[in-house]
This record gives C-alpha cells, sequence and structure tokens, in this order.
C-alpha cells in the first residue's frame, strides 16, 4: 500500500493539456457538458479499440471533457462504431441505434467505420456505418490518433 | 345476553349446520352452501373474540354435555385474540373456498370436515378445562387431517404428508395432554381456573415438567424446530384455502397454548423456561426463512416462512416470560404485546399469501417457482394481492410485520439494560436472530414475488394462466384489507392486545396513542400511518419534479436490451433456483445442499459437451438427523415384534398361558 | 411537528438533494487525481442529471409498473430520510419516522425496488444483479440492526435526535469500545450497502462483475436521472448518519438561522472529509470476490455484537 501510495506521489498528473484550448461548439446544445458512450465493434481490428482505450486513459483523458463510457446502449447518448459493418454485426449495430434514447448521435471511427477502408469489397462486410446507421461525425485515421478521437468527442461535449 | 356467548354459540350452531349441510346438499350447490357457512361462523367468531378483547368475559360449565369431567368455556382477553384471529381467517378462507372448491374438492367428507374444522379453530381458544380443551383439540387435529388428505388421488405426496401430520400431531397432543395433567394433578378438578389457583403450590420441578411437555406439545403445533418436519410437508399438500386456515390459524394455537400455560396458568416460572422459549423461537425463526429462502416450492417457502414467524413471536413470549421474572413488567407487556400483534399480522398476511398461492396453482397447475413468472399481466389481481402480502411478510414499512417486529426490537433493546447477565449475552443474540431473519426474510419474498410474478413466464402452464373466479379474489381482498388496515393503521388494534398483555403482566397497557404507537414506561415512538403519509408525499414530490423538469415525458417502448444479438428467451431469466444459489452458497454449512452435477459427453470426442444436467436438493438436516433414526429404531422394533407372530396357533395358545400364569404369579405376589 | 423541524427538514432535504450528486463528484474526481488524470470536475453528476433529464424514458416490453414506479420509489425513501434524520438540525419534522429501526428499513424498501425492477426486465443481467444485492442486502442488515443496538443501548432510544443528543450530552461515550466497534462495523455496512469498492465497483462496465449497476441496465432518460440521483443520495444520507452517530458536533440543536447555517456548513464539512476518505481508501483496494464479500460482512456483524456485550458490560 505505501508503494503504490510513493507511486501515486512520485507519478503525479500524467493528463496532457488540451490539445486546443478553445471551446469548440457542440453538436446539439441538448448533450452540452455530458455525453455517455456506448462503443460498439462492428468488424473492427481492434485497432481503434486500442487507440479509444487510450484516449480514455489517463494521457488524453477524454472522461475530463464530460465523456463517459457506459455498458449499456439505454445509458448512452452516443453510439461509438468502429470497424466496417460484417454480416453479423449488421443487425445488432441496428439494434443497438434503436436502443439508445433520443437524443442521440453516431460517431464512426476509423477508416474502416467510415468506408469500409481495406476491407472494402469483402465476402463478410455489408457496408460502412451509414449504411446500416445515420452517422453524425466520422473520425479519419487507420487507426485514428487518440487526439482525433478526443477531438470529435469534445464537439459532442463542447467542453 | 353477553355478545361473546352470543357469538360463540351462534358460530356453533352455524358451524354444526354447515357439516349437516354439506353431507345432505347436492354436489354443485355444496362448496356455495358450506362456504357461506363458514364465511358466517368466522364472522361470527370474529364479533366473540373481539368482544372478549375489549373486555367482556364469559365462562360456563355445562355438566351434561361429556361423562365425568363435563364442558368448560371460559373467554378471557387472550382467547378473544385467538378467537377473533380464527374467525377472521375463516371468514376470508370460507368466501374463497367457494370457488376454489370447483376443482374436486367437493366431496362429501372434505366439505363436512371444512366447518368442522372451523368449528374447533374457535373452540380451542375457548375452551376452560383440560378435558374441553383435549377433546376441541383432537377435533381440531382429525378435521384438519381430513382436509390436508383431500387431495390424496391425485398425488401420492399427499398421503406422505398426511401420514407425518398425523404422527407429528397425535405426539404432540400426548405431550400437551401429559403436560396438562400433570398440572392440573394437585388442583380441584380440570378446569384453568383450578388450575390457577393450585399453580403457586407446585413444586418446581413438577411445574417445569409441565411446562416441558407442553411447550413440546404446543411447539409441535406452532412448526418450532425441531418439530417442525410436518409443517412444510402439510401445508403446501392441503388445499389452498385449508393450508391458509392452518397457517394463520391453527399454528398460532400452539402459541396460544405456551402462553395460556406458561403465563398465564402456572403464573411465569423460573428464568430458564423462557431462556428456553426465547432459544427455540430464535433457532426457529433463522432456521425456517433459511429454508424459505432455497425453497422452489412456493407453498412450501411460505410454510418454511410460518416457522419463521412463529419462531418470531416466540422471541417475543419468551421475552416477555424473561422480563416477568426480572420484575420488569413494562417490558414484559411490551413483549407480550408485540407477540401478540405478530401472531394477528402473520395471520392477515399469511392468509393473503396462501390464498394467492392457490389462486396461483389453480391457475397454472404448478407450485413450482421456476416454472413461474409473467404472471403480472395475465393475473394482475392475484399479483396485487400476493406483492401486498409480500410486502407486509418481509418487515420492511410500510408494511404489517414491521411493526411489529419494530415493537419486539423495542422491548429487546430497553430490556438489555435492566436485565441480568445471562440475559446480556442471550438478548443481542436475539437482536441478532430477530435481524438475520428480517435480512432473510426480504431475500425470501424478493424472489417469491419477483420471480413468481415479475418478468415473463417460465413454463406453459404460466403462460397460459388465468385470473381466479370472483368468490377467490374476494377472500383475497379482505385478506388484503386486513393487511393495509394492520400496516396503516396498527393502532387500531393495538390498545386493546396491549390491555391483554397489560393484564396477563399484571401491569397496565404499555403502547398508547392515536396516530403514532407511543410506548410507556420506556423511550419510543413511531408512527406507521405518517410513514405512509410522508412516503406517499414523497412519492409525489419525485414525480412532480421530473414531470416538470423532464424535457421528453413521453415514454417509447422498446425491446428489451439483448446486446443485440437475437431475442432473450424465457429461459434465460434468471429462476428461483438461481436467485437463492449465492444464499445458498453463503449458508452452505447450515444447509448442507445437495447438489448433482452429470455432463454427457459427445460420443465423437470426450472434449465436446452434449448435456448438463444439474439437479438440486436442499434436505431437511435437522429432519435427517433427528427423525431418521428414530425412524430407522422404530421399524427395527417392529421388525423385531413380528418374529413373534408366526401364524402358529400353538405359539399364540402359549403366549395366552404365559400371559395368564404371569397375572396370576403378580397376584399371588402382590397380595 | 415544529416550525423548526419543518424548516429543518425543508433544508435538510435541498441539501442533500443538491449536494449528494456533488459528493459523488467529488470522489470521482479525487479518484481521478490520484490516478493521474484531470478529471471531469465535481459538477459533472449534474451535468449528467440534466442532460438525463432532456432524454427520453423507455420502458422494455413485458416490464409492469413496478419497473416504472422503482426509480421514484428509490429517490421517495431516501427523501424521506433526508427530511426527518438529524443532518443538520436535532428537531426533527417528523419525530415519530426518525427512528433508527424505521430509517434503515426505508432505505432498504429502496433497495429491495431496484432489485424488483431488475428481476421484472426478465434479462439475465437483471436477475443476476438484484441476486446479488439481494443477498448483500439480507447479510447487511443485521450488522446494521445490532450496531443500531449497541447505539441505543447507551441512548437509552433508538430516535435518532435523542441518540445524536445524548452523545451530545456525554462526549466521553464516543471513545468508549463499545461504540468504536460499532463505528467500524457500520463503516463497512455502508461501503456494502451504497455499492462501493471492495464489495461493488460503481465504474465497472463489465455485467460478469456488476452489482448495482446490472440492475438498472435497462433505464433510460429521467428513470436513469432518478436511479442516480437516487443512488447519489443514499451514499450522502448513509456518511451523514455514520458522521452524525458519531461526531455530531455542529448539528442546530435550537433555533435561529445561524445556528442551522453552522448545522449545514458542519454536514457538509463532515459528509466531505468521509467522502474524501472513503475515496481514497477506495483507491487502494480491488474488488472483492463476490463470495468473500459475505465473509467481509460476517466479521462486521461480529464486531457489532461484540460492540453490544461490550456496551453491556464497560457501562
Amino acid at each position: 500500500m505505501l508503494s503504490l501510495w510513493r507511486k501515486i506521489r512520485r507519478t503525479g498528473r500524467v493528463a496532457e493539456p488540451p490539445p486546443s484550448a478553445d471551446r469548440p461548439t457542440p453538436l446539439t446544445s441538448e448533450l452540452a457538458g455530458s455525453v455517455q458512450i456506448r462503443h460498439v465493434d462492428a468488424g473492427s481490428c481492434n485497432g481503434c479499440e486500442i487507440e479509444i482505450g487510450s484516449a480514455f486513459g489517463p494521457v488524453y483523458d477524454a472522461e475530463r471533457y464530460g465523456a463517459r463510457l457506459v455498458a449499456s446502449p439505454r445509458h448512452a447518448d452516443a453510439l461509438l462504431v468502429t470497424g466496417a459493418v460484417t454480416r453479423n454485426m449488421a443487425e445488432p449495430l441496428r439494434r443497438t441505434f434503436e436502443a439508445v434514447s433520443a437524443p442521440k448521435v453516431v460517431v464512426a471511427v476509423g477508416d474502416c467505420a467510415r468506408d469500409c477502408g481495406a476491407f472494402t469489397g469483402a465476402y463478410g462486410v455489408v457496408g460502412a456505418v451509414h449504411d446500416i446507421v445515420p452517422v453524425d461525425l466520422e473520425v479519419a485515421g487507420c487507426p485514428p490518433r487518440p487526439e482525433a478521437i478526443v477531438e470529435a468527442l469534445r464537439t459532442l461535449t463542447g467542453r | 345476553m353477553n355478545p361473546v356467548e352470543f357469538g360463540l354459540a351462534a358460530a356453533v350452531a352455524v358451524g354444526l349446520a354447515g357439516t349437516v349441510a354439506a353431507l345432505l346438499v347436492p354436489r354443485p350447490a355444496r362448496p356455495g352452501v358450506t362456504g357461506a357457512c363458514v364465511a358466517v361462523a368466522g364472522a361470527l367468531g370474529l364479533t366473540a373474540g373481539i368482544a372478549a378483547v375489549t373486555g367482556v368475559t364469559w365462562s360456563v360449565h355445562l355438566p351434561a354435555v361429556l361423562p365425568l369431567a363435563g364442558v368448560d368455556l371460559a373467554v378471557d382477553g387472550l382467547s378473544g385474540v385467538f378467537l377473533a384471529v380464527a374467525g377472521a381467517v375463516a371468514v376470508a378462507a370460507g368466501i374463497y373456498g367457494i370457488g376454489y372448491a370447483r376443482h374436486g374438492l367437493d366431496g362429501r367428507a372434505v366439505q363436512a370436515a371444512f366447518p368442522m374444522f372451523v368449528l374447533s379453530l374457535l373452540l380451542v381458544p375457548a375452551a376452560g378445562g383440560v378435558g374441553t380443551f383435549g377433546l376441541c383439540w383432537e377435533l381440531m387435529a382429525l378435521s384438519s387431517l381430513i382436509l390436508v388428505l383431500a387431495e390424496h388421488r391425485r398425488r401420492p405426496a399427499v398421503a406422505s404428508a398426511g401420514l407425518w401430520y398425523a404422527v407429528m400431531t397425535h405426539l404432540g397432543f400426548v405431550a400437551i395432554l401429559v403436560g396438562l395433567l400433570v398440572a392440573a394433578g394437585p388442583a380441584d378438578g380440570g378446569s384453568f381456573a383450578a388450575i390457577r389457583a393450585a399453580a403457586p403450590g407446585l413444586p418446581p420441578a413438577v411445574a417445569g415438567l409441565a411446562f416441558m411437555a407442553c411447550l413440546v406439545g404446543f411447539g409441535s403445533k406452532a412448526g418450532i424446530v425441531p418439530l417442525h418436519a410436518w409443517l412444510p410437508r402439510a401445508h403446501p399438500e392441503a388445499p389452498s384455502h385449508v393450508s391458509a386456515l392452518m397457517s394463520a390459524a391453527m399454528v398460532n394455537l400452539g402459541v396460544y397454548g405456551v402462553v395460556r400455560v406458561g403465563i398465564d396458568l402456572l403464573g411465569g416460572g423460573p428464568r430458564w423456561w423462557w431462556l428456553l422459549t426465547l432459544a427455540v423461537g430464535a433457532v426457529s425463526a433463522v432456521y425456517g426463512i433459511l429454508q424459505a429462502v432455497v425453497a422452489g416450492d412456493l407453498k412450501r417457502l411460505l410454510g418454511h416462512s410460518t416457522t419463521e414467524n412463529m419462531g418470531l413471536v416466540l422471541v417475543g413470549v419468551g421475552a416477555c416470560g424473561l422480563f416477568t421474572v426480572d420484575g420488569e413488567a413494562v417490558l414484559a407487556a411490551l413483549a407480550l404485546t408485540a407477540a401478540l400483534l405478530h401472531v394477528i399480522g402473520h395471520a392477515a398476511f399469511k392468509t393473503l399469501l396462501f390464498l394467492s398461492a392457490g389462486s396461483v396453482l389453480h391457475a397454472t397447475g404448478t407450485r413450482d417457482l421456476d416454472a413461474l413468472g409473467g404472471l403480472r399481466a395475465r393475473m394482475p389481481a392475484t399479483t396485487a394481492a400476493f406483492g401486498l402480502g409480500a410486502l407486509a411478510a418481509s418487515a420492511l414499512p410500510p408494511g404489517t410485520a414491521f411493526v411489529s417486529e419494530w415493537l419486539l426490537l423495542q422491548s429487546l433493546v430497553h430490556g438489555l439494560p435492566a436485565a441480568g447477565v445471562v440475559a446480556s449475552i442471550v438478548l443481542p443474540l436475539g437482536v441478532a436472530a430477530v435481524a438475520l431473519t428480517a435480512g432473510l426474510a426480504v431475500a425470501t419474498f424478493v424472489k417469491a414475488f419477483g420471480v413468481g410474478f415479475l418478468a415473463r413466464p417460465r413454463g406453459s402452464g404460466a403462460a397460459g394462466a388465468r385470473e381466479s373466479p370472483p368468490t377467490m379474489l374476494a377472500g383475497m381482498a379482505l385478506a388484503a384489507a386486513a393487511c393495509v388496515g394492520l400496516a396503516i393503521a396498527p393502532m387500531l388494534v393495538l390498545p386493546a392486545l396491549a390491555q391483554v398483555a397489560g393484564t396477563l403482566t399484571r401491569t397496565g397497557p404499555p403502547v398508547s396513542g392515536a396516530v403514532t404507537i407511543e410506548l410507556d414506561g420506556v423511550a419510543g415512538a413511531m408512527s406507521p400511518v405518517l410513514l405512509a403519509a410522508a412516503l406517499v408525499a414523497g412519492c409525489v414530490v419525485v414525480v412532480v419534479l421530473v414531470r416538470v423538469s423532464a424535457a421528453r415525458p413521453a415514454r417509447r417502448e422498446t425491446r428489451l436490451w439483448d446486446c443485440g444479438g437475437g431475442p432473450l428467451t424465457e429461459r434465460m431469466q434468471y429462476t428461483a433456483t438461481s436467485f437463492a444459489e449465492p444464499l445458498q452458497r453463503v449458508f452452505d454449512n447450515v444447509l448442507q445442499p445437495v447438489q448433482d452435477i452429470e455432463v454427457t459427453h459427445h460420443r465423437e470426442s470426450q472434449y465436446l459437451v452434449e448435456a448438463v444436467a444439474y439437479r438440486r436438493r436442499v434436505p431437511d438436516r435437522i429432519e435427517r438427523r433427528l427423525y431418521e433414526p428414530v425412524l430407522a429404531a422404530v421399524a427395527a422394533w417392529g421388525r423385531a415384534g413380528r418374529r413373534l407372530a408366526t401364524g402358529s396357533v400353538h405359539l399364540y395358545l402359549g403366549f395366552g398361558f404365559a400371559v395368564l400364569c404371569g397375572a396370576f404369579v403378580m397376584l399371588v405376589v402382590t397380595r | 411537528m415544529n416550525p423548526l423541524g419543518v424548516a429543518g427538514g425543508v433544508l435538510q432535504a435541498v441539501v442533500i438533494v443538491g449536494g449528494a450528486p456533488l459528493v459523488v463528484g467529488l470522489m470521482r474526481q479525487i479518484r481521478a487525481r490520484l490516478e493521474g488524470r484531470a478529471g471531469a470536475g465535481v459538477a459533472q453528476p449534474w451535468r449528467d442529471l440534466r442532460k438525463q433529464l432532456r432524454k427520453q424514458p423507455a420502458s422494455p416490453r413485458g416490464t409492469s409498473e413496478i419497473y416504472r414506479s422503482a426509480p421514484v420509489l428509490l429517490v421517495a425513501t431516501t427523501l424521506v430520510v433526508a427530511v426527518v434524520a438529524p443532518f443538520v438540525t436535532t428537531a426533527s419534522a417528523l419525530p415519530a419516522v426518525a427512528d433508527l429501526f424505521v430509517v434503515v428499513a426505508l432505505l432498504a424498501l429502496g433497495t429491495v425496488m431496484i432489485a424488483l425492477a431488475g428481476i421484472d426486465t426478465g434479462t439475465a443481467f437483471g436477475g443476476m444483479g438484484a441476486s446479488r444485492e439481494v443477498t448483500i442486502l439480507a447479510l447487511v442488515e443485521p450488522t446494521v440492526l445490532v450496531a443500531i443496538f449497541a447505539l441505543s443501548v447507551r441512548a437509552g432510544s433508538t430516535n435518532l435526535s435523542a441518540i445524536v443528543g445524548s452523545v451530545l450530552d456525554d462526549p466521553a461515550r464516543l471513545v468508549s469500545p463499545a461504540s468504536l466497534l460499532a463505528a467500524v462495523a457500520l463503516v463497512v455496512v455502508i461501503v456494502a450497502e451504497t455499492g462501493r469498492l471492495p464489495v461493488d465497483n460503481p465504474a465497472t462496465h463489465l455485467e460478469l462483475t456488476m452489482v448495482h449497476e446490472a440492475m438498472v441496465l435497462e433505464y433510460a432518460g429521467p428513470d436513469l436521472a432518478l436511479v442516480e440521483l437516487g443512488s447519489a443520495m443514499r451514499l450522502s444520507v448513509y456518511l451523514g448518519l455514520l458522521a452524525n452517530l458519531f461526531v455530531p458536533w455542529g448539528v442546530a440543536t435550537g433555533p435561529g438561522v445561524a445556528a442551522l447555517a453552522v448545522g449545514v456548513a458542519a454536514f457538509a464539512v463532515k459528509v466531505t472529509l468521509l467522502a474524501a476518505a472513503l475515496a481514497l481508501a477506495e483507491v487502494f483496494l480491488a474488488k472483492l470476490r463476490l463470495f468473500r464479500v459475505p465473509e467481509l460482512l460476517a466479521g462486521s456483524f461480529l464486531l457489532a455484537l461484540l460492540s453490544v456485550t461490550t456496551a453491556y458490560v464497560l457501562v
């Protein structure tokens, strides 16, 4: 326990300062200040998941802008969809979208989610995320950098 | 005319008329006639009981009715409480029985036994002498036995339950008779008044023997551990309105007997009597609720819960006796008031629970909680009734049992500083037992109500359930009204109960107040009606605030969140077994469940599983340890005796000759 | 029912409803700082609630009014406790309800309603959460009642105001072994009841490790706002009870605006300190396996029982 305390003391604050100082205007004013996020892996290679993980880690700390990952789409305001949508995940993605109460937004994270990326035309792929559910915001990159994900989340929360 | 006399006489007349009518009236009209007679007799008994509780006493000696002893009837406040409870339960059960009996329960014997049973329930607390008491007690045992056996053609388990019940109840009766006769030995006659007058002259050992025998006998009727073995067998197998009568009215008479003999007739007694009573009460409460929490059969669960509640009542009675010995009359009266209130509250909610369980059984054909569920949409009235009963039983505010358990805890809290060293160890353990019971009761009834009635049906019986006929609902509605009344306005009955308890412990009533229950003599006040009002006000405030501040008030219907992967089937729900599994594991050492997991592997590879069968049984440990050796010994004795009966006439003549010689020898020696 | 009690009751309700989300926010902020993060700020739970009130509520098909009324009852029971218990002033709005047994049972009623709602959804997670929550509740109840017993034997009453008053009159009682044992037992119980580490992890996303969260997975919008507000209020109420049972100084005993203001300030400081201590402790704790929790609770039960015995022996 003491060693943990020493480590806490030694490490101090690791969160980096916000990438840009100005506050972005939120996508919808109804979600201002607080966006709860359900992450859906629609067929990702897990590259985007690692970056999302680090966006919510201590260094980038997306939670400081009022974004938080939750366990149920009923609690969520935003879906964070990664990967090209595979056949098995098309219906679950639709159902997850249905399960979120209004007002809701969908964020497509990564090139695969935007336009199937490297998997365009693959036999198991139904299409990009916008072919299945309406997408409000896209984050480019394969995988996108955590800063880009944080930037997108900030446009949702407006903080 | 004395209202008690009138009520009892009329109840006896109506009850006998019901029995005769059941034998004469043709089958279609039979349940209606007997049900109506039972309800009227119950109502008359209730009025007699209320009159007795409010201070009207009545006693009579009818030498001509029975040879030798005659019939003694004596009704005082204590009898009145139990008389009123039995009468009230009979009203609800009688009305309910009209609709319930249409399912093969309209046979002559069963319908004739029903009014007799109610009659005996009314007469036992009114009995004023050993002979009358024994007669009524036996009448109660026999008539209830016929009713327990009513459905013996449909299920083989009924016969076994009936056998257990018959043996246990008669062994109990023997103990009671021994106890009463020992107590009546030096008295002038067998009336309770004579026993009461002679009690101070009894040697302590004799009084102790009398009390112990009565505690055993009455305890077995009240389903007290370890004499509870019949209760979880007979209650589920009896027709539900009979279960209600047995569980809400009959087992109470066990408590009545302990109070009558221990506190009234023998006038208190040494400390160890009451420590023993308190200890068996506490053990019964915890053991009963532990069995209930893992039970998968709805009516068996309710039967175990009866053991628990009678245990709580005996904790109150034991505390009362203990405080009496210590000279704390006010606390003694408070503990007894709590016990009596719990008897009444238990009668109300257990009637309601058994009647609604019967309604479920009637509609779905099963008592297995694992196969129920989803009854809210199909049987809304029954669901509401059971929900109310479950709230009342789980000692949560605003519930019926909460008030009595609050009173009981108050008496224990205030008793600690006043009591001696032994009590300072026993009372905290008593509180701990009551507290553990309260916690487990919550789990039990969340399971029974949540798994049994909410969510979606787990079996075909529950899926096709329909609401019960109006007579059954009317019986349930009466019990529900009693539950609500006792929960919100216990002050309607508490002053009278306090008066009865005060008289028995030779002090004033320990409770007063109109809106608030105020304890006299010790600090403490609680108001169930204000509490309920505050809760309602809180709900209104919350709803209004949410309505005002919510931007999209309209609710939308959605599918269940199934993680996106196709619909959730009914089989994916938690069952009663899975719900109780963590608690079963926590109390593993006490319950010692028997689990059986059978894995069938695929033919082609032992790494592939084809089927997994899981079976779990929680056998009653006390039963296995205590009863099975006795049963084995009896069976062995029987086998030994059988060797004498070889069928040879010569041998039998030889036995006769030997006995005759023996008799002569004895005569010669003793002369 | 006296004017001071009513004013105090309304004030307490306002303070607890307004402050409870801030207490949760503070605990999250402390945790974030210790993890090296920046943190979302103390007011974040309020932002969450504001947003949830703007969302549309949802009822899954097949659920009954139990599901819809549970969040309301959860908040209502806690609100009643917030009004009647002596947090800011010992003058209770409803003295006949300010009984320790009543308060504990009311809080249990809220838990039971949420558990029933969890079963009512008919999902595996709902049933699982309900089963676990009720198991913990069943084991917590004895400890709470026995600890209460120890405290009330000392005061000669189970009335909360009387208990608080007796400590104010005779502070020496506080350092008695009975009192300390009861305090330790109550701390364990409060941790279990409010679903904090090591019994339950309020921040978990993994359904299989959930206790409280698993029951409320289906709630959305204002219903969810009520559930979260209710949980936050329960935390504050429990911490407030703990604080005022053992360190009652500052609570208003007489009338006057100044006394009430001091009472509010003292209450806020006490709850904040306790919450901070709890958050600090949580950083060093891992979640216990579900079947290790009963051992923890059994330990606290023994402490409570010991406390009663010492209360009698060392009076």
